[in-house]
C-alpha cells in the first residue's frame, strides 16, 4: 500500500508531521545574512583590470575591477565610502559565480 | 505516357522519397535507439489508418550550398490518421533528413497540418526530432518557428496539442512543446534546453552534459516541462494513445464515454487513512478507491509530488483528479505544486472535464527559499485557477484544511460546487498546537506549570474547532460524509452537474500570475 521509503519529520506550524522529502527540498539553498563587507561574482567570467590595491581608500561608485562575461565588460563598483581590506583574486583570472572577490569595510573619507 | 505507366512513375517517385535521408542515415538513427519518423507514426496511429500530405515539398533555398542538396519531404512528415478510430493530426521530423532541421518549407509543412488540425478541430500530435533551425536558410527559420509558436497558442484550449519530444529540441524550437498542452519525454532520447552545453562551457566555464542539462528526467523530474515520463519509445506512445482516450478530441465536446466499471474490490477506503492526522498514506490508494476500475492515469508523476494530478473515470465519463499527498512533504502547497495543479485546473476547464479535489494539506512549505522563489506569486495560480473554472468542481475534505491551504484547495468560497467532509476533517485557520500557541499565549506564560497548561489548552482548541462541524455550521461544507459513500456521494453530484451552467463577468480575459 504506502511506499517503504524512511518517513522523515516535517514541522509545519508547530506539528511534526512524518513523510518524505524530495529531492528539491533537500537540496534548498538555505538563507545565509549576506556578509555586506564580502564583494563576491554575480556571474561567471574573466577579471581583465583591478584598479585597487589593499589599503586603498576608495568612495562610493568608484569602479574597483571589470569582471569580463556575456561579450560585456561589468564594472564592479564600491557599495558605500570605505577601504580594500583584502583581494581575492588576480588579473586575467577565470573565476565562476558567487565566487568571493575581495573584501573591504567602511571608513569614513573626506 | 499511359495511365499505368504514369501510375509505376508516381509509387517510384513515393519510393524515392520515402527514404528520407537513405540507409545510411536510418541505420544511424536506429544505432542511437531511435525510430525512424514513419516507424513512429505507424507504431502510434491505428493500423494502416496514416494518410500523408506533403511528400513532394522542396526546400527552394539557395545560399550556402543548398541549391544542390536534395531534401526528402524537407525533414519532415505530415499527415491525418486515426486513434482509437478518432482522427488525429500528426507532424513527425526527420531526423534522417539534415538533421530534421527547420527551413522554411519544413516549417509550412506544419503550419499546415496545424491548420487543419485547428480547422477541424482534431488532436495535434508533434514528434519532435530535430538539431534546430538550418542556418543555411537564415532568417527564414526563425520566421517558421514564429508561425508555428503563433498558431500553438491560437489552438491552445481548442485542440488537444500533444509534443513529443524523441530527439533533440533545442533553441528556438523548445518553445513549440512548451505552449502545448501536454509534453512526452523518453528515457536517453529526449533533449530539451535553450542553451547548450557547448555554449555554456564557452560562455559560463560551466561544464555540463546534455543528459543533465536537459535529459528527460530533468524535464519530468526538476523543470516541469514534460507531464510523461516513458523509458521507451513504444511505452511513450501507449502513453498518448491512453492519453487520448481520456480527454475530448476538441473543446466543444466531451470525452469518450467508457463502459461504467465499480473500482475494484479488496481495498477498502477507511483502511487507507491512518487515525494519527501526522501520519501520511498514499492518496492515489484513496483516488483508487474512488474510480471506475481503480485506474488511474497520473500526470506529471515525478515533478512536486506532494501534489497528485490525474485522469480516471467514474462511471465512464472522464474527471480530473487533484489530490494533497500527504506522503511527500506532508502535502503542503509550495511553488512547484501550485504551478503543476493550477495549470491541470486549467486544462480540464478548457475542456469540460469536471476535476474532483481531495484535500489533506496542513498549509504551505515554510522556508526563505519558497518565499524568494515567489510562493506569493505561484499559489496564486491555483486560486486564480479554481476561482475561474466553470465545470463542475467537487471537494472532499479526507483530514487536514489549515488556513490558506484550505481556501485554495477548491472551498466553497472558490465556488466549488458540492464539498464534502470526512468525520475526520479539522478544518481550522491552524493546527491546534500552532493555535493554542499564539491565542493562549498569555495563559500558557502566565501559568506555574505552562507545559501542562498548554497541552490542555491544545485539547480544547482541539475539541471545538478541529472538526468539520465548525465549518458544517456555517454550511460552507454541504455535509460530513462517511469515508465509505465517498464515490456515490461523488457521482451524486456529478450527475446532478450534468448541465451546470455559469459564466463569468464578460471580459477580454483576466490576468493570472503567470
Amino acid at each position: 500500500m504506502t511506499d517503504k521509503k524512511e518517513l522523515k519529520n516535517l514541522v509545519i506550524e508547530g506539528v511534526v508531521y512524518k513523510t518524505t522529502y524530495t529531492w528539491k527540498f533537500e537540496n534548498r539553498v538555505k538563507w545565509e545574512t549576506p556578509n555586506p563587507n564580502l564583494i563576491y561574482s554575480f556571474i561567471p567570467g574573466t577579471i581583465i583590470d583591478i584598479f585597487v590595491k589593499p589599503r586603498a581608500k576608495v568612495k562610493e561608485g568608484t569602479t574597483l575591477l571589470l569582471l569580463e562575461a556575456m561579450k560585456m565588460q561589468n564594472q564592479v563598483r564600491m557599495p558605500f565610502d570605505g577601504e580594500i581590506v583584502k583581494l581575492f583574486i588576480k588579473k586575467d583570472e577565470v573565476i565562476p559565480k558567487n565566487h568571493l572577490m575581495l573584501e573591504i569595510k567602511p571608513v569614513k573619507i573626506k | 505516357m499511359s495511365l499505368r505507366s504514369n501510375i509505376l512513375d508516381l509509387r517510384k517517385r513515393k519510393r524515392e522519397v520515402q527514404k528520407g535521408g537513405g540507409v545510411e542515415a536510418i541505420e544511424k538513427q536506429t544505432k542511437m535507439g531511435k525510430l525512424t519518423a514513419r516507424e513512429r507514426i505507424v507504431a502510434l496511429l491505428d493500423k494502416n489508418s496514416f494518410y500523408e500530405y506533403d511528400l513532394f515539398v522542396e526546400h527552394s533555398a539557395k545560399d550556402f550550398g543548398m541549391d544542390s542538396k536534395v531534401l526528402h519531404g524537407d525533414g519532415v512528415i505530415i499527415g491525418t490518421g486515426t486513434i482509437y478510430n478518432k482522427p488525429v493530426c500528426i507532424f513527425a521530423q526527420d531526423f534522417t533528413v539534415a538533421g530534421g532541421s527547420l527551413g522554411l518549407m519544413h516549417a509550412r509543412k506544419i503550419t499546415k497540418i496545424m491548420d487543419h488540425a485547428l480547422k477541424m478541430r482534431v488532436p495535434l500530435i508533434g514528434i519532435n526530432d530535430s538539431g534546430g533551425a538550418r542556418i543555411q536558410e537564415g532568417v527564414n527559420s526563425l520566421a517558421g518557428y514564429g508561425e508555428i509558436f503563433f498558431r500553438n497558442t491560437l489552438a491552445s484550449g481548442v485542440i488537444p496539442q500533444i509534443s513529443v519530444i524523441l530527439g533533440p529540441c533545442a533553441g528556438g524550437a523548445v518553445y513549440s512543446p512548451a505552449l502545448t498542452d501536454f509534453v512526452f519525454v523518453v528515457e536517453n532520447i529526449s533533449k530539451m534546453f535553450i542553451t547548450g552545453p557547448g555554449v555554456i562551457k564557452s560562455v559560463l566555464g560551466e561544464e555540463i552534459t546534455m543528459e543533465e542539462l536537459g535529459g528527460a528526467r530533468v524535464h519530468a523530474e526538476l523543470t516541469g516541462n514534460a507531464h510523461f515520463f516513458a523509458m521507451s519509445e513504444l511505452e511513450c506512445f501507449e502513453q498518448i494513445k491512453k492519453l487520448i482516450s481520456y480527454i475530448p478530441r476538441n473543446n466543444g465536446t466531451r470525452a469518450m464515454p467508457f463502459p461504467p466499471k465499480p473500482p475494484k474490490k479488496g481495498l477498502k477506503i477507511e483502511d487507507v487513512v491512518p487515525s494519527d492526522p501526522r501520519i501520511p498514506y498514499d492518496i492515489r490508494d484513496i483516488i483508487k478507491t474512488i474510480t471506475d476500475h481503480s485506474e488511474f492515469f497520473e500526470v506529471m508523476e515525478n515533478f512536486a509530488p506532494n501534489i497528485v494530478i490525474g485522469f480516471g473515470r467514474m462511471e465512464g465519463e472522464t474527471i480530473g483528479f487533484v489530490a494533497n499527498q500527504p506522503m511527500v512533504l506532508a502535502g503542503v502547497l509550495d511553488t512547484d505544486s501550485s504551478d503543476k495543479a493550477a495549470r491541470f485546473i486549467r486544462y480540464c476547464d478548457a475542456f469540460n472535464i469536471p476535476i474532483v479535489t481531495l484535500e489533506d494539506l496542513p498549509g504551505y512549505l515554510p522556508g526563505a527559499d519558497q518565499e524568494h522563489a515567489g510562493v506569493i506569486r505561484h499559489g496564486a495560480k491555483i486560486l486564480y485557477a479554481y476561482s475561474e473554472a466553470t465545470v463542475p468542481k467537487i471537494t472532499v475534505i479526507l483530514r487536514k484544511a489549515y488556513g490558506g491551504g484550505y481556501i485554495a484547495m477548491n472551498s466553497r468560497h472558490l465556488r466549488a460546487d458540492f464539498v464534502f467532509a470526512w468525520p475526520t476533517a479539522e478544518i481550522a485557520v491552524m493546527g491546534p498546537e500552532g493555535a493554542a500557541n499564539i491565542v493562549f499565549r498569555k495563559e500558557i506564560s502566565e501559568a506555574e506549570n505552562p507545559e501542562e497548561v498548554r497541552q490542555q489548552k491544545i485539547q480544547e482548541y482541539k475539541e471545538k474547532f478541529a472538526n468539520p462541524y465548525v465549518a458544517a455550521a456555517q454550511g460552507y461544507i454541504d455535509e460530513v460524509i462517511e469515508p465509505r459513500d465517498t464515490r456515490g456521494r461523488i457521482l451524486h453530484a456529478l450527475q446532478v452537474s450534468e448541465n451546470k451552467n455559469v459564466f463569468l463577468p464578460s471580459k477580454k480575459h483576466g490576468i493570472p500570475p503567470f
